[in-house]
């Protein structure tokens, strides 16, 4: 109530207002014959109550799917799993409240004064990412509602060559970057405007998106969860947090004999090899390229800050104080009065044209500072990510490769080694 | 062989934790920073009645079909007029509640003899779609009492709302969920 009572007095002030610029044209009816107001029925939002239970059953989806993903092995039960989250997170939430547009939320709070972030949000950014630490990527198994359609519409896998795999692998990051610049600049909200099942969930959207959704439906089929691996920017974060996790669901129960079963079967291309037959690149070779492109990282760096630092006043279109400066602008130069809504709404507001500029300027300087940073992070993802290929292990056993394994437990039927659990 | 392998492994073990240190530390950071600014209640989204220019957006961009922003009457503005300008269409010849006179498009707007001269205007929740054509009519020419607000039974809280992002007026904001709504009648009597 106390945290209430400034709303209250605003609302209060703003009646207030009413009274000073006084609507009232006609006075308002004295009736005789005793009617009195009908009241307003105004429906109350969802019980916060739920919001609480909503990250309850997010923790114990977690718990059940890791459980299931590591001890249980079985596949069957992750399939279970991802109905239940289809069905829960997926069509009963409607997709909202989301950890992939959790993110957007944080870096919001984070660069934004005026903006405080609900507790159910950040629980539902950091949980996940804590069980990802801990037990590798089990959001993504069963927990997430856009995995978990892709996942159970993916029939077919086919694999792509790992020259488009890895090359497509840099998408996301681009996309996380440029979705935290736009949160955190106040601009939009980018992951949660092109969600492609937000729409199927809700049964109801523009037909672009209904289309866009359908389509990479339809392309998961062969391709599986291609949202997942192309373009969750949420799955960036999963993926660095999954590569240190402390315990993570294996292909094998118990020793790998090298039968070389498993080899095919992973349509995400997350299962490392056994070298025993050393084919890699000869040690020398690589470790060259290692110290090279360990040395250019900072280049790399440099040049996506450079790049992104320069693309600042393009991407800076992405907020509607922008774009309305331009348009005045636009119509300063050329005379033609602009039907734009956001034009009139303007010129009806009051506001000072020298504000408008000023506000202008103040964000793309937001967007200045902030560019660079996504810029470098781009750049040294890029770098690790060329380490990353020169790195020789030497390995005796298949194993899974813990940022790109989505523990979907697809290989657990190829092991020929059982173990009474 | 067997001091190597152990090298090896320490190495990797090491890089394994330091790594997982350095991921594991925003984690931290990040609820201890934002832990002043983190709300136990949430936030819903609401129309500023009085930053809302009627432009009708809020029946096209909503990412529901019909739109979760519905026209409020605040009866306590009302002037109970009998031609009134959220009702009639401009320059009608007969006030009646004949069709052909009526400005809403869903038909939506009941209107009702109270006593003379006095009529009464109720808006039929699941009629309207959210043009806002009646609160421009009524803002126009009468007290404004006719306003927009976004429907928590139908709004699914958004993320970000698709119609806030493309408000003109920046009428639309995250308001805490314990209010809810922005009444425009709030306090009369």
């Amino acid at each position: 109530m106390k945290k209430a009572l400034p709303y209250i007095l605003f609302i209060l002030l703003l009646c207030r207002h009413v009274a000073v610029f006084a609507q009232d044209r006609f006075p308002r009816p004295e009736f005789e014959s005793g009617h009195v107001y009908p009241t307003n029925q105004m429906p109350a939002p969802r019980a916060q109550v739920w919001e609480y239970i909503d990250v309850l059953v997010l923790i114990g989806a977690l718990l059940m799917t890791t459980w299931l993903a590591l001890k249980k092995r079985s596949r069957q039960g992750l399939i279970w799993m991802s109905v239940f989250s289809l069905a829960y997170f997926g069509f009963y939430r409607q997709g909202c409240i989301c950890a992939v547009g959790s993110v957007q939320n944080v870096s919001l709070a984070l660069f934004n004064t005026g903006y405080s972030i609900p507790l159910t949000a950040l629980l539902f950014f950091i949980i996940p990412l804590l069980f990802a630490l801990a037990f590798g990527r089990v959001f993504c198994a069963g927990v997430c509602p856009l995995g978990a359609i892709q996942e159970l519409t993916g029939l077919k896998p086919v694999k792509l060559p790992k020259s488009v795999e890895l090359t497509l692998a840099l998408v996301p990051f681009i996309y996380l970057a440029i979705a935290i610049l736009f949160a955190s600049t106040n601009s939009q909200f980018l992951i949660c405007r092109y969600d492609p099942f937000v729409g199927i969930f809700r049964l109801d959207a523009p037909y672009t998106m209904i289309i866009f959704g359908a389509l990479l439906l339809l392309a998961g089929i062969f391709v599986n969860r291609p949202y997942c691996r192309f373009l969750c920017p949420y799955g960036v974060l999963l993926n660095i947090f999954s590569r240190f996790a402390g315990r993570h669901l294996t292909i094998t129960p118990a020793e790998c004999i090298n039968c070389r079963l498993c080899e095919e079967v992973c349509p995400y291309d997350a299962i490392i090899p056994s070298d025993t037959d050393q084919k890699n690149v000869a040690p020398e070779k690589s470790r060259k390229r290692f110290i090279l492109y360990f040395l250019l990282v900072p280049l790399f760096a440099a040049t996506g800050a450079f790049l992104l630092y320069n693309l600042a006043p393009s991407l800076s279109g992405a907020n509607s104080t922008v774009r309305l400066a331009r348009e005045i602008r636009t119509e300063k130069k050329t005379g033609i009065e602009s039907e734009l809504k956001d034009v009139v709404a303007f010129k009806e507001s009051g506001k000072t044209e020298s504000e408008l500029y000023n506000e202008e300027e103040m964000i793309i300087g937001r967007f200045r500072n902030g560019s660079p940073w996504a810029g470098a992070f781009l750049g040294i993802s890029f770098g690790i990510g060329m380490i990353s290929l020169t790195i020789r292990t030497k390995r005796n056993e298949y194993k899974p490769h813990q940022g790109k394994c989505y523990s979907c437990g697809r290989c657990f039927k190829f092991c020929p080694i059982k173990v009474k659990v | 062989m067997k001091e190597n392998r152990n090298k090896y492994q320490s190495r990797r073990d090491f890089v394994k934790t330091a790594g997982k240190l350095l991921v594991a530390a925003p984690l931290v950071i990040i609820p201890v920073f934002l832990a002043e600014k983190t709300k136990a209640t949430g936030y819903v989204w609401q129309i500023d009645p009085f930053k809302c220019t009627q432009c009708g957006q809020c029946k096209t961009n909503c990412v529901m079909t019909p739109s979760a922003s519905k026209c409020v009457h605040a009866f306590r503005m009302c002037g109970y007029c009998d031609l009134c300008g959220g009702y009639l269409r401009q320059g009608v010849k007969t006030i009646s509640t004949g069709a052909e006179n009526q400005l809403c498009p869903t038909g939506a707007i009941t209107r009702k003899f109270v006593e003379e001269p006095y009529f009464e205007y109720t808006i039929n929740e699941e009629l309207c779609d959210g043009c806002a054509k009646c609160v421009k009519g009524c803002g126009d020419f009468g007290n404004g009492s006719l306003y927009m607000q976004i429907r928590h039974d139908r709004c699914t809280n958004c993320n970000e709302c698709s119609i806030a992002r493309t408000c003109p007026s920046n009428a639309i904001s995250r308001i805490p969920a314990n209010i809810a709504y922005l009444p425009k009648d709030a306090g009369k009597k």
